[in-house]
Order: C-alpha cells, then structure tokens, then sequence
C-alpha cells in the first residue's frame, strides 16, 4: 500500500527489478572485507585487555617477537601522541580507543597487535605478548558512573552545558537541555498525569560480517587499505590521523560490506593494519572473530530514562518531562543528544523539559546504531503515551492525531517542520485490516511511532557514457541497503535509457570525488541528488552534440525518451547508442562528475502495529503479526525500501524481546556469541507487512527522505504497549525476557 | 534582522536569552556578530552546532545566506547510522 500525493509516471524510479548485487552475492563471489588475499600477505592478530578498567604498567613484547613467522609486534607506543601535537580531543579519543596508551578503560580494549606467516603463528604470538596491569576499579552503568563516589575514567573530565562549569571532574561527559513553556502549569492543566521510569541496555548492531582490514604499505609511506565500512574516505581520514599522516597517503578501496547499521563509521582494525605492514614490509590481514566484534566494537548505548507527561481529557498532551542518561562507553559521545532532541518531537507539545547526561563507563565505546539515540527515547515516551490513552479511554491513533507534528509545527529541538508525513503514517496504520484483526486469548496490540532527521552531507558521483550507449554510474557511498539498485534506477530515469543498461559501482578514494559516509539515511538523497546533477550535465553534452550533429541551434534539440529529438521533426532522432558510437567526431568521450553538500532533508516518521501472543506460563512473547508505516518520501526501489523498514523493524524486536550486552562483577561480557546474544532469526518472527507513504521531500529532484532508520525507533514501545494490552503488566525494562514477563506478573497477582 | 534561537543548552553562553535579532546576510556573519554580543560562543557554535535556517538543517553552512526574515536555530550536532 502507498500513499502518492502525485504521480509523476515515472518509467524506473518505483520499479523493483533484480538487484545489481544478487548474482555475485549468491554464488560467493563478492569480495568481503575477509575475502582479499594478498601475495606474501601476512595475518594479524589483536591482544586485548581482559580488564575493564586497568592502568599498563609495562608492554614486554620481547617473546612474541622471537617465535617463529613473526614479522612485527606494535604497541600504542607505535602510534603518534596527538595529545602533544595539539590534535582535538575527539582525535585523541579514536586513537587511544583504536590502540590503549596509558590505561585500558574496557575489557577488549586494543592494547598490541602482531603479524606472522600464518594465523596460528600470530594468534600463539599475540598470546606471548606480556601485559604488566594495575587494576583500577570500574564503573559499568549509568548510575554506577554518576555516583559521588565513582571511580573516574578521566581524570580530567569537566561537564560540558553546565554552568557554572563543576570544579571537579567526574564521568558525565556532558549535559543537554530543552526547554519551552511552562512546565508547570502544563501539568496543572492536565487532567491524567503518568510517570515511569525505564531503563535499556546496550545493544549491538549484530551486523553479520565482522570487522576486517587488510593493509599494504609501501616503502614511500603511502598505504593501501582494503576494508568493510561504511565509509573510505572517513576510514583513510581517521586512519591517518591515527597515523599521523596526511590522508592523501592513504588509498581505500570499499570491500563489500556484510551489514553495518551505523558500527561501522568508526575504525579499529585499518591503522593497526597499515603500521604492521610498515613494520613487516608486506601485506597485513587482520579480521575480528565474533567474541571481538562484540567486546570491542561499539554497542550502543544502555540508558536510564525518566518520563512524565500530561494530558487533558480531550488527549491533548499538556507537559512532558524527559530526564535521560546515556552510556557513552570508554569516551565522551553518546547518542543521548539525538535523543534530547528526537524523544518528543512527533508531538506538539505546548511545554517540556527535555535533559540529558552523556556518561562514560568501562564498556566498550558505542557507535551510532540506526537513528542513534532515538529507539530509546522512544521506547519510554510512546510507552507513557500508550498509557495516557489508555487512562482517558482514548484510541491510541487517534491520541497521537490530536498531538502530531505537521508542517509549520515548531519542532521540540527548535525549528519548523517543513512538509512532514507523519500524520499520514498514522493514517496509514488505521486503515490497514491489521488494525481492526482478531485477537485471540493472551494476545494483545500495541502502537508506536517515531522520529528521525536523515541527513544529507557531501556526495559525488561520475557518469559515464559507454561506446555502446550504456553507462556506468561511479560513486564513493559504500552499498549497505542497496544504494547501486537506487543510483540506477534515478540516473535510468533521468538518462532514458533501461536500467539494465547502467553499472552502478563504487570507486576507491583516489576514482571519485569525496564522499561523506554511507549513514544518516542519506545516499539516496544526497548521493542520488549527486548522481542526478552528472546524467543532467551528460543530457546537456548529449544535446549539444546532436545540435552540433545536425548543424543546428542547442534549443532545437530536446532529450526525451532517451534520445535526442529536434523540436520540429527535422531531423530523425539519435539515440544514446548512435551518439555514443560517434562520439569522438562530437567532442570525445561522454562523461559528468557532480559534487554537492546536499540540501533539502526530509525528515522520516515511522507509524508501527504490533500484535503479540504472551504465554502466562512462561513469559515467552512471540509477535504473531507486524505492520510498519513509514514516509520514505518517494520509495525509488520499493523493495530496498521496504528491505530497511523491514529490518529496522527486526532489530527493533531483538532490542525489545532478546538482545543485551551481560558483563559480570568484574565488567567482562558474558555473552559474546550469537548463541547467548540472542538476535531474532526469521523462524521467530512473522512476515514484516510494509506500508510505504509517499509524502514527497520537496527539495529533492524525486522527493526521497531517506528511509535507513527511523523503522528502528518504534519498535520496542509498540511491543511493550502489545504486551502491557494483553496481559495488563507495564514493561519497563528491556529487553522484555520470558523472566521479566514472570516476575511482571507475579508482581501482578500479588 | 534575523531571529535566532537558541536551545537550552546554549543559553548558558547568551546570560539566559533564549532569542536575539541580528543584521547578518550569512551564517558566517551571524556568528560573527553573535560572538561579540556573548564573547566565547563563536567558537561552542563553530564547532558543536549545526544550523537550521527557515526549517532547513545545514552541517556546514557558513555561506548559507540568512535574510531579516529567517529564524536560524542553532543545534547540537548528531550523528546518523
């Protein structure tokens, strides 16, 4: 189902051909990150503090060294002091959380690396490696961290936003504040006023291919680096500051990338690689096995969130209170300021507080994982309103209608709405059949929507014109949700020509232009947009050497349907393929580039159903039926579309119902493995039903918005709200186990 | 002259104003002139900010043009996944 303000006919965008991916994909010949094998390569292997918190004492590197295959053993005495060359502190923090310098602040955190002939030889030499720790006692949570007693991270962390400023250091990074109205009086206008108080873990985006790098270096300090992110030119930027190079001595080619949800803007393997390979003189693999991946890269963040809303009889929301913190993990920047400004904004809310902490503690850095920061808040807020209806017997669509943000509304985080759909999310979700479906016993529904900003940043992309009259379409945005079927499908459209007659690709940082990362839902607008401008400018060559063709003025010739035409009929028309067959009498090959900092976001509201079935029994929750609506503005390709409203979805539930990080007194994680940590897998889960609405983005040639990641921000709310509708038991803490269920309900009968 | 606003978080830096008008034609301007009406904002707004002109948010928007019409809202900057 969609909702199309307009229907523009288009010959491509809308359509759902075979993916330019599947074929390579299917019969393993894409090239992963792991996947790149090099002559005399050598494989390396990462030593990683079993402590969560531990001061070096000493590096004895001197046995490693001696055994046998092993070319190079690096400790972060190998790297540069940023500190001392003035870097800025976010700088300092991505190379002392890529390689440990004085203290480890989290178990797995980097603090050697080795390369040898064989992995053997390099596992068994990382393993000789001698680290000398002081152990320092840690903090693992939000509220162990913030305790007047706490154990610091960093001696010398003031909080930001608080004036005046602390004299004295402590663990809360920083603090964020939104304000409007009359917090007051808001509430003494409101006849229902709930408070709750919920809390979450971290999560990891268990994206399925783990972390994996391989470097070259040469002998005249400039480096190759293969890798699986969702950025090279972000990876050659961090990687060299790490370095301490300029970024221009780094090459990176984009491996094909087997999930990445936002863990993988962030490096950790690509400048342990390249100084290993300095340090050996030949090519270094290094790959995290899953245990790795899970106690070292970036969870996001477990959270604490305090809500309190008001509404009158009418459902009108009166006041909210929003009290967060937020795990940042080993270093300053968690999520939480997304979430101060994302937690009410579907809502027009006449008065509110929003305030948040940014809390460091002895677990592993997060990394932004879909919508950073958003799902959270989200879960607490959509949670307090599913009880709000509840309490003045009002429709749970129809009390988020009375509230919804539309265009011109003043934004909680400041400025106004342009054209929005959320409403029609809303609108979407009640008129589907899921909406009024049977329930049978022990099965409940609940509602929840959400908010995201997307994002558009710098994009570049070259087109090119084949001999033949097909074309190639180059850009820099690494493909993690299907941005080479959308690259295609826009420039087929805008081009004339089929979508099976263009190659969408992705160059290395030294083919294409810059490009910002594969994040924030915006390639296919920003990239797209990118990669409109090129075929546009190669519309325009192509005209001109028509014109030039038939001896006639530039406006006598139209491009239409693919081929140029004289606006009289003059002159019988050229197709690409003519014009390309001559193009070297017209001027020489046919190609644009197109760079841009793209303009124009289109912010993303997700509208979601969920229907669960809970055993009184065992606590077991199993969602029987799933319904997600979402604006995508315009869905180019429908199925990559509702791919990602799908998946988000799916984290979403795992977030909800399985997924979080366990760590034992000590602060070691005790669940690093797919077995313990529990995503869903299809076998749990219904068929995800998509309902895309079409609320055209302006400001884009096609109207996308972006659809990456706002799917992921409703889900643990609408399964908590199922769950509190079928047995009559708020959940507050995720996820929502089969024991928390029990001891809801125990609590419940008692 | 141009409205601007200011969330929570930075009234600290504005003695509590949560609104001021200034005569700028850019958003480099603008900083410009805010810096010496509340000496050690330009540098939190250069580098924790983005800003929302009109309703349209810029990461980068130095030479992005304002008008006496606009409302310019500066925010803090968030990363996407």
């Amino acid at each position: 189902m969609a909702i199309t303000e307009e229907n523009p006919g288009y010959k491509w965008v809308g359509t759902r051909p075979i993916r330019p991916d599947g074929l390579e994909k299917v019969t393993g010949k894409a090239q992963f990150g792991a996947d790149l094998m090099l002559p005399g390569m050598l494989f390396g292997k990462v030593v990683r503090s079993p402590h969560a918190h531990a001061r070096i004492i000493s590096i004895d590197t001197t046995a490693a060294e001696a055994m046998v295959g092993v070319k190079a053993v690096i400790t972060g005495s190998d790297f540069p002091d940023l500190a001392a060359n003035g870097a800025h502190p976010s700088e300092i923090d991505v190379a002392n959380n890529t390689i440990a310098r004085e203290k480890v602040l989290y178990e797995g955190h980097v603090v050697a690396a080795v390369a040898a002939t064989t992995r053997e030889q390099a596992e068994a030499a990382a393993k000789a490696v001698e680290v000398t720790y002081e152990i320092l006692p840690h903090v693992l949570t939000v509220d162990e961290a913030m305790a007047d007693d706490a154990p610091l991270l960093h001696e010398g962390m003031i909080t930001k936003g608080v004036d005046p400023a602390p004299e004295e250091a402590s663990n809360v990074a920083s603090k964020i504040l939104h304000e409007r109205g009359d917090l007051d009086q808001g509430f003494g206008e409101a006849d229902v006023v709930v408070e709750r108080e919920f809390t979450t873990k971290p999560v990891h985006q268990g994206y399925i291919e783990p972390h994996a790098a391989v470097a070259d270096a040469n002998s005249d300090g400039r480096a190759h680096i293969w890798c699986s992110s969702q950025g090279h030119f972000q990876m050659r930027a961090y990687s060299a500051s790490v370095l301490g190079i300029s970024p221009g001595m780094l090459k990176v080619t984009a491996a094909e990338i087997g999930g990445g949800f936002g863990g993988k803007t962030v490096i950790y393997l690509e400048p342990l690689a390249v100084r290993l390979s300095q340090r050996a003189g030949r090519p270094v693999k290094l790959v995290m096995d899953r245990d790795e991946v899970f106690r070292a890269t970036g969870p996001t963040s477990g959270t604490r969130i305090k809500v309190k809303m008001g509404v009158a009889k009418d459902g009108k929301i009166t006041a909210a209170e929003v009290w967060m913190a937020y795990e940042a993990g080993a270093y300053a920047g968690s999520p939480v300021g997304a979430a101060g400004m994302t937690a009410i904004a579907c809502y027009d809310i006449p008065n509110f507080v929003v305030e948040g902490y940014d809390v460091v503690c002895n677990k592993p850095r997060v990394a932004a994982y879909r919508a950073p920061g958003a799902p959270m808040a989200a879960f607490a807020v959509e949670s307090v309103l599913d009880e709000l209806a509840r309490d003045i017997g009002m429709d749970p669509i129809d009390i988020r209608l009375a509230n919804a943000a539309v265009e011109g509304t003043q934004a909680s985080y400041g400025p106004k709405f342009p054209r929005i759909g959320f409403v029609e999310t809303l609108e979407a979700i009640k008129d589907h059949p899921n909406y009024t479906a049977d329930l049978g016993p022990n099965q409940g529904r609940g509602i929840a929507a959400g908010f995201w900003f997307n994002a558009g940043m710098m994009s570049s992309a070259t087109v090119h014109i084949n001999e033949n009259g097909t074309a190639t379409v180059v850009t820099g945005s690494p493909d993690i949700g299907g941005s080479r079927q959308s690259m295609a499908l826009m420039a087929a459209e805008e081009l004339g020509i089929p979508y099976e007659s263009i190659k969408a690709v992705v160059a290395d940082t030294e083919t294409v232009g810059f490009n910002d990362v594969t994040g924030g839902s915006r390639v296919t607008l920003a990239t797209g947009a990118a990669v409109v401008d090129a075929c546009r400018l190669i519309i325009e060559d192509l005209r001109a050497r028509a014109a030039k063709t038939w001896d006639v003025e530039l406006d006598q010739v139209e491009w239409v349907d693919g081929q140029a035409q004289h606006v009289e009929g003059a002159q019988p028309p050229l197709s690409m393929k003519d014009l390309a067959a001559k193009s070297g009498r017209t001027g020489g090959p046919i190609s644009a580039n197109a760079s841009l900092n793209s303009r124009g976001v289109g912010a993303g509201f997700s509208t979601q159903l969920c229907d669960v079935e809970v055993d009184p029994e065992t606590g077991v929750t199993r969602v029987v039926r799933y319904l997600t609506a979402q604006d995508a503005g315009r869905a180019i390709s429908p199925d990559y579309v509702e791919g990602q409203m799908q998946g988000g979805v799916v984290q979403g539930i795992g977030w909800a119902l399985s997924e979080e990080y366990i760590h034992d007194s000590d602060g070691v994680m005790e669940n690093p493995g797919f077995l313990d940590y529990r995503i869903p897998v299809a076998s749990d889960l219904p068929m995800i039903d998509c309902a895309i609405v079409e609320v055209p983005n302006p400001a884009h040639p096609y109207g996308v918005r972006g659809v990456g990641e706002v799917g992921i921000v409703p889900p643990m709310a609408a399964v908590g709200n199922a769950i509190n509708d079928a047995l009559d038991v708020r959940m507050t803490d995720l996820p929502m186990s089969p024991v928390k269920v029990l001891e809801a309900l125990n609590e419940q009968r008692d | 002259m141009a409205q601007v606003h200011f969330s929570a978080g930075l009234r600290d830096l504005t003695g509590g104003l949560a609104q001021v008008e200034v005569e700028a034609t850019t958003v480099r301007r603008l900083v410009v002139a805010l810096e010496e009406m509340f000496p050690g904002i330009g540098e939190h707004l250069n580098e924790a900010s983005s800003v929302a002109i009109d309703g349209e948010i810029f990461t980068d928007a130095d030479y992005e043009p304002v008008s006496n019409s606009s409302e310019v809202h500066f925010l803090d900057i968030f990363q996407g996944g």
